[in-house]
C-alpha cells in the first residue's frame, strides 16, 4: 500500500493507505478528524470542503494519495486556541447555520471565496458558493455571514472567540491590527493579500 | 387598510431589535439571542452519529433490491462470508423469526390494509432499494466490497408506478389484498346544495410530485449491547417514539433500550421514522455481541429514506358571481408507496382539514384514497399534508379570481375570516384561535409594491415582451403544534401529542432544563434557555438544555409538526412555574412570612413591602442543604410538567412572489419574494427568521426544481444530488420577510408554530406567479416542478396566443370544468 505524508491542522501524519481511499475518509476514519462531514457521494454538496495547500477542495473528490506532501486545514484547525476565525464568528453572528451539517464546508469555501474576492457582492457570494448546499437556511443568512466575515477578514481581525452564551455583539467586536490578519492567513495556508 | 394594519402589531425588524446590550435577566423572550448550539457546529466539535466510535465496532452494509417488484428465489451469502474482514453475512430469511414488522402508528380507518413490512425482505421485494441481505465487516469498505459476492435470484414481477394504474382492475398487486390501502372521508355541511346551481364552479386537478426530503446529514445508526442493555445512536428526530416502537418491534424490553439522538443534521420529517436499518442494527449487535455501525451514502438515502408528497388532487370550488365561496370538494389519491410506514397514511389527513384555508364557506367534502405502488414509501416531509392542501386551495382560488376577472387579492378578501371574527370555527370544525389576515396582507402588499408590479405586468403584456411578469399570491394558514391528544385519538393516531419538561435547580443556582423535544437544527437549547431565564429570573448563560437521550430525557414526544415551542416550550414554562411555587414556599419558611406575602421579581422572592428576600439561587442551595425546610417539604426545587395542548396552533401569513418568465425559453426567475408571517409571539426573532427562510426555500424548490422521477419499471432516476436538484445559493433569491404578531390565545406564551409555515406558503405563491405571467397565452397550469421545459411546453401547447390585455381575454381557455 502506498505510504503518504500529510499535514492536517498542523500535525504531520504518515499513513499507509489503499490507493482508492478518499481524503475525507482518511480524515474521518483514520485520523479522527470528524469535524469534516460527508453529505453526498457525487461531489455536489460540498459539506466535506477543506483547505488543501491553501485552496478549498472537496475532500470526497481527492484521493488520500493525491494529498501526499500536502497541508490540509479542516474546520477543526481554523480557530487559534480559543479565538475563532472571523468567518466562524460571522456565521454565528448572522445565524448562518441551523443544523450545522453543511457549515464546516460552507465556512471553508467562504474563506477561499474571500481570498479571491475580498469584498464580494451578494451575487458573487451566491455564485461563489453554488457548490455548497444547505437545506436549512435558504442561504440568505449565509450570504450575510460571508459578507460580514469578508469585512472582518479585511480588517485583519482574528475574530475573537466570544463565548456563545453571551453572543458577540456585532458592533462591539474587537478590532485588531494587520498583524493578526497575517496570522490568520498563515493558518489558512493562504497567501497574504492586500485587501 | 391602514387601520387594519394597526390591528396587528407590526414586528420590528430584526436588524433594529437584536436585543443585544439589554440587561441579561428578565428580558430574554423576544431577543435575537445568538445560538448556544453554534459553538460546536462552527468548530467541527459535533457528535454526528457517524462520528461515534466504539471499541470493537463493526460496519454494516446492505445489499438492496435492483428491482421494483420481484419474488426472491434464493439468497446466497456464503461466498461473502469467506472474504477478508467479513464477520457475518445474512439474508432476510436469517432474520425471519425475530425481525417483526416495521410499525405503522396511524391506521386511519377501521378497514385499512396494513401489510407486513419486514425490515429485510424475505420472500418478495416491492421497491428498488429494499434491503435483501447484509454484510458485517471490520471496516466500511470491506463490508461494501463483500456485497458483490452475494448472489440473489429474483423472479421479476410487474411493477406499478402510477396511482391511477394501480387502482385499475388488472393492475399488478403490490400486496395480496389489493392496491387500495384505505379510503377516508370527511364531510361538513350540504356540499351538494353548495354545488347545485352554483353560478361558478372551478374544477381542477393538481399533481403533487414526489419529493426526496434530503436532510444534509445522511442517516446513520450505531447499536451496541453489553448483553443485557442496548444503546442505539441514530440520526433521528424521534428518540422517544423510536424507543417505544423499537421495543415493540424487536421485543427488547423498553427499560433495557436507550436511544440517543446526538447532533442531528436536519430532518424535515425524513427522520420521523422507525427504519429497517435501526431494527436490523439492534438485531445484529444482539446476535454478534459487538457494536455495529451503518452509515448511508447519499444515493442509498435517495432510494431508501422515505419520500414526501406524491398526491393527485382534484379540487372543486362552488362560488357566487361576486366571488364568495359556497363550498369546496376535494378528492385525493395519495401514493403510499410499497408499505405503510410510521405515519404514512396520516399525512394526507393532516391536510384534510386545511383545504378550506383561511376562507369562510358552508360546505366541505373530502375523500382520500391511499394507494400502494412499487415505490419507496412516502411519509412526513416538511408540512406533511398541509402544503398539499394549501397549494390546492390557493391555486384554485387564483383560478376563481381569473374566472371572475377579479384581482386574486380581492377574491381572498371577500372570503377570508376577518380579524374581528376570531376565534372562528371553520367548516372543517377547527377553531382558529387568533389571526389577522388583513394586517399581514396589507403589510405584504406594501413591502412588495403590488400595484407597481401589476402596472409593469400590464405594460409588458401590452408590448408583448417575451419576458412576461407574473404575480403570485398565497394567503395561508396551517394547523400545527401537534397536537391535542384527544384529537389525535379521534383520528386513530397511536399516541398522544403532549410534551414533557423537567427543570432542575442545581445547588450552585445553575439550571438544567430537560426537554422531550429533539432538536436537529431548530435551536431549542437557545430558545428554551430564554424562556427559562425569564421565568426563573436567572441569567440566560446559567441555563443548560438537555435533550435527545432517553436516559437523560426520559419522557417526550420529540420534534415534528411545528410542535416543539407551542407544546414543548410551554411545558418548559409550566415546569418553571412549578419550580417557582416550591421556591416561594421555601422562601416563606426561611423569611418567616406567609407564602401569600412573598413577591417574585427578577429572580428574588421578597416579603411584600420589604427588602428582605432570597434569590432563587440561595433557595436552591437551601433546598440542597435541607437543614431548614418546611415540614413535609422534599429537599428539591425541581419540578416537571407534561403539557397537552387544548388546540392546534394556527400561524398564518401572506406570501407574494414576482416571477419573470422568459416565454421563449421557459426559464422562470424569481424577481422578488415577500413573506409576512404571523407566528404569534416570538421567543427569538433570529431563529424565527431562519425557519421562515429555510421553509420558503424548500417550498420554492418544490415549485421550481425538485422531483423524484421513476421510470416505468419503478427505477428511481434521481438517486444522486446530481440528478435531484437541491437549490444552491445561486438558485434562490433574497427573501423580504416581516411579521405581524397576533398572539395565540391557546397557550400562555402566545406562540404559534413556525417550522413548516414557509414551506406551506411558498409553493403556491411561486406557481401562481408563473401561471399569472402566462394567462394571456391561455396557460392555466404548469405542473411542478416548473422547469423551463415544462413552462415552454405549457406555452407551446396552450390554445391562446399572447393577448394584449388582461386575464379575462383568456376566459375561453379556462372553460374545462369552468363557468356554467
Amino acid at each position: 500500500m502506498p505510504r503518504i505524508t500529510v499535514g492536517v491542522d498542523g500535525v504531520t501524519y504518515e499513513e499507509e493507505v489503499e490507493p482508492r481511499l478518499l481524503l475525507v475518509h482518511l480524515l474521518r476514519d483514520r485520523l479522527g478528524k470528524t469535524g469534516t462531514p460527508i453529505g453526498c457521494d457525487t461531489g455536489n454538496c460540498g459539506a466535506c470542503t477543506v483547505m488543501l495547500d491553501g485552496r478549498s477542495a472537496k475532500s470526497c473528490c481527492v484521493l488520500a494519495v493525491q494529498a501526499d506532501g500536502s497541508e490540509v486545514v479542516t474546520i477543526e484547525g481554523l480557530a487559534r486556541g480559543q479565538e475563532w476565525h472571523p468567518m466562524q464568528t460571522a456565521f454565528h453572528t448572522e445565524h448562518g447555520l441551523q443544523c450545522g451539517y453543511c457549515t464546516p464546508g460552507m465556512i471553508m469555501a467562504a474563506i477561499d471565496l474571500v481570498r479571491d474576492d475580498p469584498d464580494p457582492s451578494e451575487e458573487a457570494v451566491r455564485e461563489g458558493l453554488e457548490g455548497n448546499l444547505c437545506r436549512c437556511t435558504g442561504y440568505a443568512t449565509i450570504v450575510r455571514a460571508v459578507r460580514r466575515g469578508a469585512r472582518e477578514m479585511a480588517r485583519g481581525e482574528t475574530g475573537a472567540r466570544t463565548p456563545p452564551e453571551t453572543g458577540p455583539p456585532p458592533e462591539t467586536e474587537a478590532q485588531s491590527g494587520a498583524g493578526a490578519r497575517n496570522g490568520a492567513e498563515a493558518r489558512n495556508g493562504a497567501e497574504a493579500r492586500t485587501p | 387598510m391602514s387601520e387594519q394594519l394597526d390591528a396587528g402589531l407590526i414586528a420590528q425588524r430584526i436588524a433594529e431589535d437584536d436585543g443585544l446590550g439589554r440587561p441579561s435577566a428578565g428580558h430574554e423572550v423576544g431577543r435575537a439571542r445568538r445560538r448556544k448550539e453554534d459553538a460546536r457546529l462552527v468548530t467541527g466539535r459535533t457528535t454526528w452519529t457517524d462520528n461515534v466510535q466504539l471499541p470493537g465496532m463493526l460496519y454494516v452494509a446492505f445489499l438492496r433490491s435492483p428491482m421494483a417488484h420481484a419474488r426472491i428465489i434464493r439468497v446466497d451469502v456464503s461466498a461473502a462470508r469467506t472474504l477478508p474482514g467479513v464477520v457475518a453475512a445474512y439474508g432476510g430469511a436469517d432474520f425471519a423469526g425475530e425481525q417483526g414488522s416495521l410499525p405503522c402508528a396511524w391506521p386511519v380507518t377501521e378497514d385499512i390494509v396494513i401489510p407486513d413490512h419486514p425490515p429485510m425482505a424475505v420472500t418478495e421485494v416491492r421497491y428498488v432499494g429494499e434491503a435483501v441481505a447484509c454484510v458485517v465487516a471490520t471496516d466500511r469498505f470491506k463490508a461494501a466490497d463483500a456485497l458483490e459476492a452475494i448472489e440473489v435470484d429474483y423472479e421479476p414481477l410487474r411493477a406499478v408506478v402510477d396511482m391511477t394504474e394501480a387502482l385499475a382492475e388488472d393492475a399488478p398487486k403490490v400486496h395480496e389484498p389489493g392496491n387500495r390501502a384505505f379510503t377516508w372521508k370527511f364531510a361538513q355541511g350540504d356540499v351538494d346544495a353548495a354545488f347545485r346551481d352554483a353560478p361558478v364552479v372551478i374544477d381542477r386537478t393538481y399533481v403533487q410530485q414526489r419529493l426526496i426530503p434530503t436532510a444534509m446529514e445522511p442517516r446513520a445508526v450505531v447499536a451496541s449491547t453489553d448483553g443485557q442493555t442496548f444503546t442505539l445512536y441514530s440520526s433521528t428526530q424521534i428518540p422517544h417514539v423510536l424507543r417505544v416502537m423499537l421495543a415493540m418491534t424487536t421485543g427488547i424490553p423498553e427499560h433495557r433500550l436507550r436511544v440517543i439522538a446526538p447532533d442531528v443534521g436536519g430532518g424535515f420529517g425524513s427522520k420521523l421514522q422507525v427504519t429497517a436499518e435501526e431494527v436490523l442494527a439492534l438485531l445484529l449487535t444482539r446476535r454478534l455481541g459487538r457494536p455495529v455501525k451503518w452509515t448511508e451514502s447519499r444515493s442509498e438515502g435517495n432510494l431508501t429514506v422515505h419520500h414526501g408528497r406524491d398526491q393527485l388532487q382534484r379540487i372543486s370550488i362552488a362560488a357566487e358571481r361576486d366571488g364568495r365561496i359556497r363550498g369546496v370538494k376535494v378528492d385525493l389519491l395519495a401514493d403510499m408507496g410499497a408499505y405503510l410506514m410510521l405515519v404514512t397514511p396520516g399525512v394526507p389527513l393532516l391536510g384534510a382539514f386545511m383545504y378550506g384555508g383561511i376562507y369562510k364557506m358552508d360546505a366541505y367534502d373530502f375523500t382520500c384514497t391511499g394507494v400502494f405502488t412499487t415505490k419507496m414509501p412516502t411519509d412526513a416531509y416538511r408540512g406533511a399534508g398541509r402544503p398539499e392542501a394549501t397549494f390546492a386551495i390557493e391555486r384554485a382560488v387564483d383560478e376563481l379570481a381569473c374566472e371572475l376577472g377579479l384581482d386574486p387579492v380581492e377574491v381572498r378578501r371577500r372570503n377570508w375570516i376577518t380579524h374581528e371574527e376570531f376565534p372562528y370555527t371553520t367548516v372543517c370544525g377547527l377553531t382558529y384561535d387568533s389571526g389577522n389576515y388583513e394586517a399581514a396582507t396589507a403589510r405584504a402588499l406594501e413591502l412588495f409594491g403590488y400595484d407597481r408590479l401589476r402596472a409593469e405586468q400590464a405594460e409588458r403584456r401590452e408590448r408583448r415582451d417575451p419576458v412576461q411578469l407574473g404575480v403570485g399570491v398565497s394567503t395561508y394558514t396551517e394547523m400545527c403544534g401537534l397536537a391535542p391528544s384527544r384529537v389525535l385519538g379521534s383520528l386513530r393516531y397511536g399516541a398522544g401529542g403532549w410534551e414533557h419538561a423537567t427543570v432542575r435547580m442545581l445547588p450552585t443556582g445553575k439550571v438544567e432544563v430537560v426537554t422531550g423535544t429533539s432538536p436537529h437544527g431548530q435551536g431549542h437549547e437557545t430558545a428554551w434557555s430564554q424562556i427559562t431565564a425569564d421565568a426563573l429570573g436567572v441569567p440566560f448563560e446559567d441555563v443548560s438544555v438537555l435533550h435527545g437521550d432517553t436516559a437523560v430525557s426520559h419522557k417526550g414526544m420529540d420534534t415534528y409538526g411545528s410542535r416543539s415551542l407551542v407544546v414543548g416550550g410551554v411545558a418548559v414554562l409550566s415546569a418553571c412555574e412549578k419550580v417557582k411555587d416550591r421556591a416561594r414556599e421555601l422562601a416563606a419558611h426561611v423569611l418567616e412570612a406567609s407564602a401569600d406575602d412573598i413577591e417574585f421579581s427578577d429572580g428574588s422572592f421578597k416579603v411584600r413591602g420589604t427588602d428582605e428576600g432570597r434569590t432563587i439561587q440561595e433557595l436552591a442551595l437551601a433546598a440542597f442543604a435541607a437543614h431548614d425546610l418546611p415540614d413535609g417539604f422534599e429537599p428539591r426545587l425541581d419540578a416537571e410538567s407534561t403539557f397537552d395542548p387544548d388546540n392546534f396552533s394556527f400561524p398564518h401569513g401572506t406570501h407574494l412572489c414576482a416571477v419573470e418568465v422568459d416565454t421563449e425559453t421557459g426559464r422562470c426567475s424569481i424577481r422578488s419574494y415577500v413573506a409576512v408571517d404571523d407566528v404569534g409571539s416570538v421567543v427569538n426573532p433570529l431563529i424565527v427568521e431562519g425557519q421562515v427562510h429555510g421553509g420558503i426555500a424548500q417550498g420554492v424548490a418544490q415549485a421550481l426544481f425538485e422531483e423524484a422521477v421513476h421510470d416505468a419499471e419503478g427505477n428511481l432516476l434521481t438517486t444522486t444530488m446530481a440528478d435531484y436538484l437541491i437549490p444552491s445559493a445561486s438558485d434562490l433569491p433574497a427573501f423580504v420577510t416581516d411579521r405581524t404578531e397576533t398572539p395565540a390565545t391557546s397557550n400562555p406564551l402566545g406562540v404559534k408554530g413556525v417550522g413548516e409555515a414557509g414551506t406551506i406558503a411558498s409553493t403556491p405563491a411561486v406557481v401562481n406567479a408563473i401561471v399569472d405571467a402566462l394567462r394571456p397565452y391561455g396557460v392555466r397550469d404548469v405542473r411542478m416542478p416548473c422547469t423551463p421545459e415544462r413552462v415552454w411546453r405549457a406555452i407551446a401547447e396552450a390554445p391562446a396566443r399572447p393577448a394584449a390585455t388582461g386575464p379575462e381575454e383568456s376566459e375561453s381557455a379556462i372553460s374545462e370544468g369552468g363557468a356554467r
